[in-house]
């Protein structure tokens, strides 16, 4: 079973990844994008963290409605609120429950990832954080590690499309050729999930 | 309509003087003297290029007089975050409704329906028929 400790521990581990990856992160969204994303996340997730360790949530549900919340309001660019709707409806649908298990968190990510998918108006293969995530949700079902490996090969697979949503859709063509910082990042936050998992460590399986 | 409390229009822009700049536009094309409540919400917390969710809930909240509250947005992230609040359900005052419509355009017909005595549904029309102005 899944508790609280588990999810702020995936919140914390993205957390220190995207500090980590931030600069690579900008640099993929230079070409195609206003080159803030890796900036932006950090700066968000850093407000995550530093809440997350001043006062603790004491369910699943609520690590994630609070992270989501607060990068709605510190991100600054696209990627907060749809991060933020991610989370927090990820959160709302694990409900108010103390522990839960792997099989409600894969369902509860899918009704996060619809969320997402309702407000951006993204579909699978529009280049977007949405290519990482749905083959990530539909790989949970198997196992942690076979949703990060999913969620990365989604990223790299977005190189070739043509954007269709945010800013990298007014390149066009252009777009073309380019990894989608959005699926990158996103990429982030379902390795950071995996290593929250290996973390916990077998014994708790 | 004189008793009737004014619409408040929210102006979401990337840019802070973007935002001003356009709020002070309609509210001086409505007229002299027009008690509509017009609060720009414009660029990150910090002075940067983006969208703020603070600025905007501030600024709903400055605008709101009872009768509603008409938001329009520039962009990208303005649109999405907008959006998220109103998903939220509790962060923009009751009666906050995003407008879908052209900025500066929009503002203008927003602000000056709203001076009218319109309501919501009015002010939300006007600015969404700021769209099919054309120019040539």
């Amino acid at each position: 079973m899944l508790d609280a400790d588990f999810f702020r521990r995936w919140m914390t581990v993205t957390a220190a990844s995207v500090d980590r990856e931030a600069q690579r992160l900008t640099a993929l969204d230079s070409p195609i994008g206003d080159a803030d994303h890796g900036s932006n996340l950090q700066r968000g997730f850093a407000a995550v963290r530093a809440a997350l360790e001043k006062e603790p949530p004491a369910t699943p549900g609520a690590v994630l409605t609070q992270s989501g919340r607060l990068l709605v309001s510190t991100v600054g660019g696209a990627s907060g609120p749809l991060y933020g709707t991610l989370l927090r409806r990820t959160g709302k649908a694990l409900g108010d429950a103390t522990e839960v298990d792997e099989r409600q968190l894969a369902e509860a990510l899918r009704a996060g990832v619809d969320a997402v998918m309702q407000l951006g108006g993204a579909a699978a293969g529009d280049k977007t954080m949405i290519d990482a995530l749905l083959p990530a949700v539909d790989a949970l079902g198997d196992s942690f590690a076979a949703a990060r490996t999913a969620a990365e090969e989604g990223a790299v697979a977005t190189t070739p499309l043509r954007a269709r949503k945010g800013r990298a859709s007014y390149l066009g063509e252009r777009s073309i050729g380019h990894q989608d910082p959005g699926a990158t990042s996103a990429a982030l936050l379902i390795a950071g999930l995996a290593d929250a998992a290996s973390d916990a460590g077998a014994g708790d399986e | 309509m004189s008793d009737a409390k004014p619409v408040g229009i929210v102006l979401v822009s990337h840019s802070a003087a973007v935002a001003a700049a356009v709020a002070e536009l309609a509210k001086g094309l409505a007229g002299a003297g027009a008690a509509v409540p017009v609060a720009p919400a414009g660029g990150t917390g910090s002075g940067g290029l983006g969208t703020s969710a603070e600025l905007i809930a501030a600024a709903a909240a400055s605008v709101d007089r009872g009768a509603g509250v008409a938001v329009l947005t520039d962009l990208g992230s303005a649109v999405l975050t907008v959006k998220a609040l109103l998903a939220e359900g509790d962060e923009l005052p009751e009666h906050t409704r995003l407008v879908d419509a052209p900025f500066v355009e929009g503002a203008v017909a927003a602000v000056v329906t709203a001076a009218a005595g319109a309501d919501l549904a009015a002010v939300e029309a006007a600015a969404a028929e700021a769209y099919t102005y054309r120019k040539v």
